[in-house]
């Protein structure tokens, strides 16, 4: 971490988030491959929705966007069809992009568009006060499931390869590190690329804490998996409750993003065709005759 | 001149009997005959069967609607022949296929043109789908234009590649053109005049095009999906970025992000997927950020009436998403207008970086309209992007900095030296968010005003509504948006019986200009006309001036309006 400089990102303002939250581990890491890359702030957007992790873009030096309860992904995927130049990144919780946003992650992953997108998983409502999420596990308590949880809980990674991300990946909080390199990956990679982050709440989920996270995480790369077989993906995205791989789960290289099937996108967006001629002007209304 | 100098047609049948393609024929022949032609496709939400009836006004003169009864009635099938027969003008024709289609007790003051299919078709086609074109050709004859025209768009709309098919197609036309011997009145004379035929929707999108449109995003929604397909059919040749979302939130909320980037962006629906729109319109209203919204109105609520027309959505679009934000609400009375207004519509969203509603609906969305040429001059679409920063320096920029309009000049994402978060939630000049501020009332008073603020000034920019007509008449007839083509014709018809009428037409909807209520204030009689149950605009007003309409006309049938109905109803108040 020692070779890069974050201090292009940061800004003088305080994140708003309890002491102790895993969204902090996300800001450095996140900080910390923007470094990585040597973008230019003024060349990033980065776009959420509702929630406590969705205050993320207000303490990252960038443009950003912060847009209604579960329109991150929409809201990014409009900025970076219309500017392809920028470097687009959506971020947000699990309830904004599991629960009520969801309906757009199938289609992000599907079509393809090339951002990445960050889920701070912390598998609770916090900004609400605690409630059941829809990554919340099965016996779980909350405010809303006092008896705990009985509804079976989303699989974000299954989700993601299953409607055809091209890059998906588990972070995790306390691994700033290693997180920072996946995020590198995730935005050089050409096309849609869901990273869950495990960012544990310290406020409300008292089953999923840094301790339990820690006693069960282990490194996909370490045991030799291999991002480009998707069974393997599959196989291992299964895992939770015993052990929690962390890594990047599937890599598809081949599918090409949609700004580059898009013939006017892959043209430059808005700025294919800035005005049109003075011959085309006339001629719009031709197929009228 | 003698005869007739228009003529209406009416076409019934069923879904998939080739309706629309005979209305598009003779709207062609007739535009490029130099002829003035207006129709109204009367279709239902159905692939196949169902009763359609497609109605077609052709004359000497430019048309505003489609008409009442029909000169000339069309029917497919047995069904729409008992359905629409009597509607048929004294002296008019029915033009039918005998095969398909029995006439039991004629009337004495209607012709009839039966024509045999099996008798009459070439060999190669025989197929019963083509009766329509058989009834076409005698219908052509009857009216007396001039065939070679017709001939030409059949093989121009097949192309090339069809050259069989338009044979084919021309062949059974003939056969039903030269098997009438009847000689008609109509006098329609060609005209060297250049028409475009043109529905409001197209209409919109291309005057959308010309304006620098950038982006348009949608969900298929009855009656705004042609926007969607003509702008995924001109895409690639006027770099526009089109995308099909996988709903109208999502739609919305693309737009906003493009719009955000810097593109002049646009989404297009009707009522429902408006409703799930309206969250992200107050969004646009607080970040400032510039989107134009389509809504084609139709029949409501819920699924209501999905292929019919209603002007019922202005009180949802008033109330579009929780809390206050400016915006602006515009409805073009025709398809001249729409392709201006939505010109103005883009200007206003990026002047005052606000979400701009654009009220149509199915009438105006789906009416072929002949336009002349010149009434549609794209030298005179101005372009007005508003305050955009191309160099700012660094950190003394203030996103939502408090001006005098309210209005704060725009640094577009990508531009050097340069950040601000664009935030839903209450924020201060910086953009940093003052939502869970405890007791900051003076800040978010300030912001608020700010915001605000913009509606005064938008106001001055609305044009005022034109009288037509003598300004010191007995009565005034007061519309709003696709209306316009009846009311002034039925201005027209009181005029002529020596009733002094004049005819005020509101375009510019909201923010309410006061001294509409000045002008309505002067008429002596003053009736309202609209297309829903409860009279909204004249609400609207109320709410607004305090000025009360006493005469209002309404009609939530699902039909528009049509000139000697409305003649009929606004008598009731003389």
């Amino acid at each position: 971490m020692a070779t890069v400089d974050i201090k292009k990102f940061q800004v003088n303002l305080n994140p708003t988030w309890c002491p102790g939250c895993g969204d902090y581990g996300l800001l450095r890491g996140l900080q910390t491959a923007l470094a990585k890359l040597d973008l230019d702030p003024s060349e990033i957007v980065i776009v959420s929705g509702i929630g406590c992790s969705s205050n993320l873009p207000h303490f990252i030096k960038a443009y950003g966007y912060h847009s209604l309860h579960g329109r991150a992904l929409p809201t990014a995927q409009g900025i970076k069809m219309v500017n392809p130049r920028l470097t687009v990144i959506a971020a947000g919780g699990d309830g904004d992009g599991y629960g009520i946003g969801v309906g757009h992650l199938v289609h992000a992953c599907r079509r393809n568009v090339d951002i990445t997108y960050i889920v701070m998983d912390n598998q609770i409502y916090g900004l609400t006060t605690g409630q059941t999420s829809p990554t919340s596990d099965v016996g779980s308590k909350t405010k809303t499931s006092p008896d705990g949880n009985y509804e079976y809980p989303l699989n974000p990674i299954l989700v993601a390869i299953s409607s055809g991300a091209t890059f998906v990946a588990r972070t995790f909080s306390s691994e700033p590190e290693h997180m920072s390199d996946i995020i590198v990956k995730a935005i050089q990679h050409k096309g849609f690329a869901l990273i869950d982050d495990i960012s544990p709440c310290v406020t409300y989920n008292k089953k999923n804490t840094y301790q339990w996270f820690k006693e069960r995480i282990y490194k996909l790369e370490d045991i030799g998996h291999d991002p480009y077989d998707i069974n393997q993906a599959i196989q291992r995205a299964t895992e939770w409750e015993d052990k929690i791989p962390i890594g990047i789960f599937y890599i598809n290289p081949d599918k090409p993003s949609y700004d580059q099937l898009d013939p006017v996108i892959r043209e430059g967006g808005m700025f294919a065709k800035p005005e049109l001629t003075e011959d085309e002007k006339k001629e719009i209304l031709n197929q009228f005759l | 001149m003698s005869g007739k100098q228009e003529v209406i047609i009416r076409i019934a049948g069923s879904a998939g009997d080739g309706i629309a393609s005979v209305g598009d024929v003779l709207s062609k022949l007739a535009s490029r005959s130099g002829l003035g032609v207006c129709a109204y496709n009367s279709y239902q939400s159905v692939i196949r069967g169902g009763f359609v009836w497609l109605q077609i006004r052709i004359s000497n003169n430019k048309v505003f609607n489609h008409g009442d009864n029909p000169d000339i009635l069309i029917p497919l099938n047995q069904s729409e022949y008992e359905r629409h027969k009597d509607s048929v003008l004294p002296g008019g024709y029915i033009i039918y296929n005998e095969d398909k289609v029995k006439v039991s007790n004629k009337r004495e003051d209607v012709n009839y043109i039966p024509l045999s299919m099996r008798a009459l078709a070439p060999q190669e086609a025989k197929q019963p789908v083509m009766q329509n074109m058989l009834l076409l050709g005698a219908a052509v004859k009857i009216l007396n234009l001039d065939k070679s025209i017709l001939d030409d768009i059949i093989r121009k709309s097949f192309g090339k590649k069809g050259e069989e098919i338009a044979n084919a197609n021309i062949n059974v036309i003939n056969a039903g053109y030269n098997n009438v011997s009847t000689v008609s009145d109509f006098n329609l004379v060609k005209q060297d005049k250049k028409y475009y035929v043109i529905t409001g929707n197209y209409s919109v999108a291309v005057g959308a095009t010309l304006a620098g449109c950038k982006f348009y995003s949608a969900y298929p929604m009855t009656p705004a999906s042609s926007i969607l397909h003509w702008f995924v059919a001109n895409a690639k040749k006027y770099g526009i970025v089109v995308k099909q979302a996988e709903d109208e939130i999502a739609a919305i909320n693309i737009a906003i992000g493009a719009g955000f980037a810097g593109a002049r962006a646009m989404t297009g629906t009707s009522g429902g997927g408006f409703s799930l729109m309206t969250e992200a319109i107050g969004s646009a209203g607080m970040t400032e950020t510039p989107v134009v919204i389509i809504n084609s109105m139709r029949g409501g609520p819920s699924t209501g009436l999905p292929t019919k027309t209603e002007q019922g959505d202005l009180f949802q679009a008033l109330g579009a998403s929780q809390g206050e934000y400016p915006k602006a609400i515009l409805a073009p009375k025709d398809p001249v207008s729409a392709f201006y207004m939505i010109a103005e519509a883009f200007n206003l969203a990026e002047r005052y970086q606000i979400p701009v509603i654009f009220l149509i609906d199915f009438l105006l969305s789906n009416g072929y309209y002949g336009i002349q040429s010149d009434e549609l001059d794209p030298s005179k679409i101005k372009i007005d992007r508003g305050e955009i920063l191309e160099h700012v320096n660094g950190d003394g920029y203030l996103r939502y900095k408090v001006t005098e309009t309210g209005v704060s000049p725009r640094v577009l994402p990508g531009t050097k030296g340069v950040y601000y978060v664009a935030a839903t939630d209450e924020h201060d000049e910086d953009g940093v968010l003052i939502s869970d501020i405890y007791t900051d009332e003076a800040k978010r008073k300030k912001m608020m005003d700010k915001r605000m603020r913009k509606m005064n000034y938008i106001v001055k920019d609305f044009p005022l509504p034109v009288v037509e007509g003598d300004s010191n008449s007995d009565v005034t007839l007061l519309g709003w948006g696709s209306t316009y083509g009846v009311i002034r014709e039925v201005k027209e018809l009181l005029q002529k019986e020596g009733i002094k009428v004049n005819h005020v037409h509101v375009e510019y909807i909201y923010p309410v200009n006061k001294e509409i209520a000045d002008i309505l204030s002067k008429s002596k009689k003053l009736i309202s006309i609209e297309n829903n149950y409860t009279s909204q605009y004249t609400k609207l007003l109320r709410m607004e001036t305090g000025f009360e309409v006493q005469n209002k006309i309404v009609k939530y049938d699902g039909e528009p309006f049509t000139p000697l109905y409305l003649l009929k109803e606004v008598k009731r108040y003389l």
